[in-house]
């Protein structure tokens, strides 16, 4: 029988909401599939579209990027920013025949831990479903 | 130098072991790339666990440690220190969270020592990229700024400023006291509020070190830890605050009234007033929304009978901006809007009254002179208190108000002492927690006020019997007894919970803090940093925080007031040294970088043509890293090179 795809998701928290809302979760005990490897940043704004692609093509299924709510950016607007790269980003990864759904962008406030559990319940849920992204393969496929 | 890392798995007792097999991650780890040690232990940050580390950095020449364990909010500065002493730079440390975000999650001990042996291989990795850092100091600003003028406030900058520090008080109504100002008696011991509270009111109005800015609002905060930039809008009270004696002859013979907002609108106050006798500052205020002058152009009354000539209709508002090194948020609450509860009749029916409006009604300067009257000026013969509106309530407020038991037993205990009706209690459960809180409640017990268990359904005028005809019919569950009782009284008390200010939301974006899910402010740790916030230097006390009684608000003021001092003695600040620095050889002068800093700390030099940067002024978003299309700029202890190296691990 084959084994269950366990999606590997790379999750860019913010370190003032996202990645605190996701430390309450474990605090809380709330359970959720522990298919997410968290990176923590000061702000999402920090987060470089080159940091998505690389986790997509070192072998990671999806991406999250987690940081503060609208109007609750601890550095004023980092997170719109990302925002707007955001969608530039979902266009690219169209062009590369990369599904929209792998990568994500949510806001978690610090208080959120159980959103944060729900957000990448979800999402590992989703993806599985895709199965799995192997764009490493792919493009060692398209080199040879 | 070839790397040598240390990786450290911690156990943290079961909390990770139980579904993280250490062991195996240990030795997954010892087989990483540069990993010339990896060990498990039961608890990483004792004592022995941080002589493990260092000893190991000593006999085996490490020079780079991983530790795998809790949240790095916890204990990165722990096991910084740690490595710090035995003299590696704490940047060449990297924590690796197993526990908040890995062994907690879940019960799969397969998937969770997985992902644990990720997320080591992502720390182990990056920390080969780890550069040695420098941490800059800077001064501490001594003065303190404090916003809001309640209880809490009072206390914690009577504190600092016994010390010999500078205060800032910031408060938005014309006098400091807050709602304890407003209370009668206070439970359990039933002092008279003014009795106590007043007499350090006036200590901070004489207080040397205390600059008092009422009917004033912070409407900007910058800097950071130690150098903050307070903006404060002070309003135009119209009243020269150093010539006013506060003598009263203005509101004497100002030919306005107007309800009162500090008696809940049961009394009448000037247009020209002092909200209640004991103000501090005594000097009173117009107000423009009402007074003649103002309205209807014509009046001045005020002005002609002030002997001192302090009354000032040309005053204007005033912006002060003030240096501080810390602040303390004391904003407090705002009780819950009764009329939001439809069923209970409030605003409806006239004698269901709110527990704040019954502290004005048995004050002694109250609008009733302290007697406990209905509308229609004569005594109840029968009261009923109903605990928990808009507490303990999905359709409102989830959380438990924690003072609405106590003060309830405090208001029934009133009118049974001032008046002779008969008092009912209806109430979820008695949360009587408090030192002498229960005796108070035994107390109560004995002084024939009948309790009924249970949450009531509604207030109505309608009578079904002559028994309650013109009376409130109060219809609850006696879930002691398993009944439906309909009770006919004269007056409804409502006892109002605690909700966060308004304005919470506001002031929480100024001062760049975080707010629980409740919408009062989030503290940094619940249990071990009660007072403090994610923002060094912001610290947060009393109501603003969650519902508090008294007690423990002036706890919270002086724990407030103990950081700060300890802050402010410490006369140097550690910076995190996580901020941008520009390559100018890279940069093509593009200029993209300047619009996207929100704090201005880029600048272009026309000479070079390229991008610098003030690192005083940069608080490390990263935003211009991302963005910089030349890759010119690199944040420091996150640049490209580490995450790229994590990410590649992580993923892999």
């Amino acid at each position: 029988m084959q084994e269950k795809f366990e999606p590997k998701i790379v999750g860019f928290l913010c370190r003032w909401c996202a990645y605190t809302g996701a430390d309450l979760a474990g605090t809380s005990r709330i359970k959720y599939p522990p298919n997410i490897n968290p990176i923590r940043v000061n702000c999402t704004g920090r987060v470089d579209p080159t940091l998505v692609l690389k986790a997509l093509a070192s072998g990671a299924d999806g991406v999250l990027i987690g940081g503060c709510h609208p109007g609750d950016c601890h550095y004023t607007n980092g997170n719109i920013k990302t925002l707007r790269r955001f969608k530039l980003l979902q266009n690219m990864l169209d062009q590369f025949g990369i599904e929209k759904e792998r990568v994500r962008l949510e806001w978690v406030s610090a208080s959120e831990g159980e959103r944060y559990a729900r957000v990448v319940e979800s999402m590992t849920e989703e993806i599985r479903n895709l199965g799995p992204l192997n764009w490493k393969r792919k493009e060692m496929e398209v080199i040879a | 130098m070839p790397e040598k890392i240390g990786v450290y798995v911690c156990h943290c007792g079961t909390n990770i072991a139980r579904t993280v097999d250490c062991k195996s991650v240990a030795e997954y780890a010892s087989h990483l790339p540069n990993v010339a040690v990896a060990r498990d232990y039961q608890y990483m940050c004792s004592d022995p666990g941080q002589e493990m580390i260092k000893k190991d950095i000593h006999e085996l020449g490490l020079n780079r440690v991983v530790v795998a364990s809790c949240s790095p909010l916890m204990h990165e500065s722990t096991f910084r220190r740690a490595v710090s002493s035995a003299g590696v730079n704490p940047f060449l440390f990297q924590m690796a969270n197993i526990r908040e975000q890995c062994s907690w999650i879940t019960e799969n001990r397969e998937l969770a020592t997985n992902r644990a042996k990720a997320i080591i291989a992502g720390a182990v990795t990056r920390v080969s990229f780890n550069e040695p850092l420098e941490i800059k100091k800077v001064p501490v600003n001594p003065d303190v700024l404090i916003v809001g003028g309640g209880i809490t406030g009072i206390e914690a900058g009577l504190q600092i400023a016994d010390s010999g520090r500078k205060v800032w008080l910031v408060e938005k109504e014309p006098s400091i006291g807050g709602y304890m100002a407003r209370f009668d008696k206070t439970f359990p011991t039933l002092d008279c509020a003014a009795c106590i509270l007043t007499p350090k009111m006036v200590s901070v109005g004489q207080h040397e070190n205390i600059e008092l800015l009422t009917y004033s609002d912070v409407i900007d905060f910058s800097g950071y830890v130690g150098n903050f930039t307070a903006k404060i809008r002070k309003r135009p009270r119209y009243v020269d605050e150093e010539k006013c004696n506060g003598c009263g002859q203005c509101e004497q013979k100002c030919p306005l009234s107007v309800p009162s907002e500090f008696d809940c609108n049961l009394g009448k106050r000037k247009a020209i007033y002092r909200p209640f006798p004991q103000a501090v500052p005594g000097t009173p205020v117009i107000d423009r929304e009402h007074c003649l002058y103002f309205t209807k152009g014509a009046c001045r009354v005020c002005e002609k009978f002030c002997p001192r000539g302090a009354i000032d209709f040309e005053q204007k508002e005033r912006i002060v901006e003030v240096p501080v090194g810390t602040a303390i948020i004391a904003t407090g609450f705002d009780v819950f809007d009764a009329s939001r509860v439809k069923e209970y009749g409030y605003g409806r029916l006239p004698n269901v009254i709110t527990s704040l409006e019954f502290e004005r009604l048995t004050h002694a300067s109250g609008p009733t002179a302290g007697k406990i009257l209905l509308r229609n000026g004569k005594p109840p013969e029968t009261v009923a208190i109903i605990h928990c509106v808009g507490s303990r309530d999905h359709n409102y407020n989830e959380y438990c108000s924690r003072v609405c038991c106590m003060y309830s037993l405090k208001t029934a205990h009133l009118v049974h002492e001032k008046t002779d009706a008969k008092v009912y209690e209806f109430y979820i459960d008695m949360r009587a927690f408090g030192k002498g809180y229960e005796e108070f409640y035994k107390r109560l017990l004995e002084e024939d006020v009948t309790f009924v268990r249970g949450r009531v359904a509604e207030v109505s005028e309608v009578a079904q019997n002559p028994s309650e005809k013109g009376k409130l019919v109060v219809v609850a569950e006696d879930t002691l007894l398993g009944i439906v009782r309909r009770i006919p009284v004269d007056m409804v008390i409502l006892s109002l919970g605690l909700e966060p200010r308004k304005d919470a939301l506001e002031v929480a974006h100024t001062f760049s803090i975080s707010r629980s899910r409740d919408g009062f402010f989030l503290e940094k740790h619940p249990k071990l940093a009660p007072v403090s916030t994610a923002a060094d230097g912001i610290f947060v006390a009393g109501t603003c925080q969650g519902p508090k009684d008294i007690p423990d608000s002036v706890a919270q003021g002086g724990a407030a007031a103990a950081n700060v001092l300890s802050l402010i003695d410490r006369k140097e600040v550690e910076l995190e040294p996580s901020i941008a620095i520009i390559d100018e050889n890279v940069c093509s002068g593009c200029k993209i970088c300047l619009g996207l800093c929100p704090y201005h700390a880029i600048t272009f030099d026309e000479e070079k043509s390229v991008a610098v940067l003030t690192a005083a002024l940069c608080k490390g978003c990263g935003v211009c890293v991302a963005a910089c299309p030349s890759g010119a700029i690199e944040q420091q202890n996150f640049t490209n090179s580490q995450l790229l190296a994590e990410v590649e691990a992580v993923s892999a």
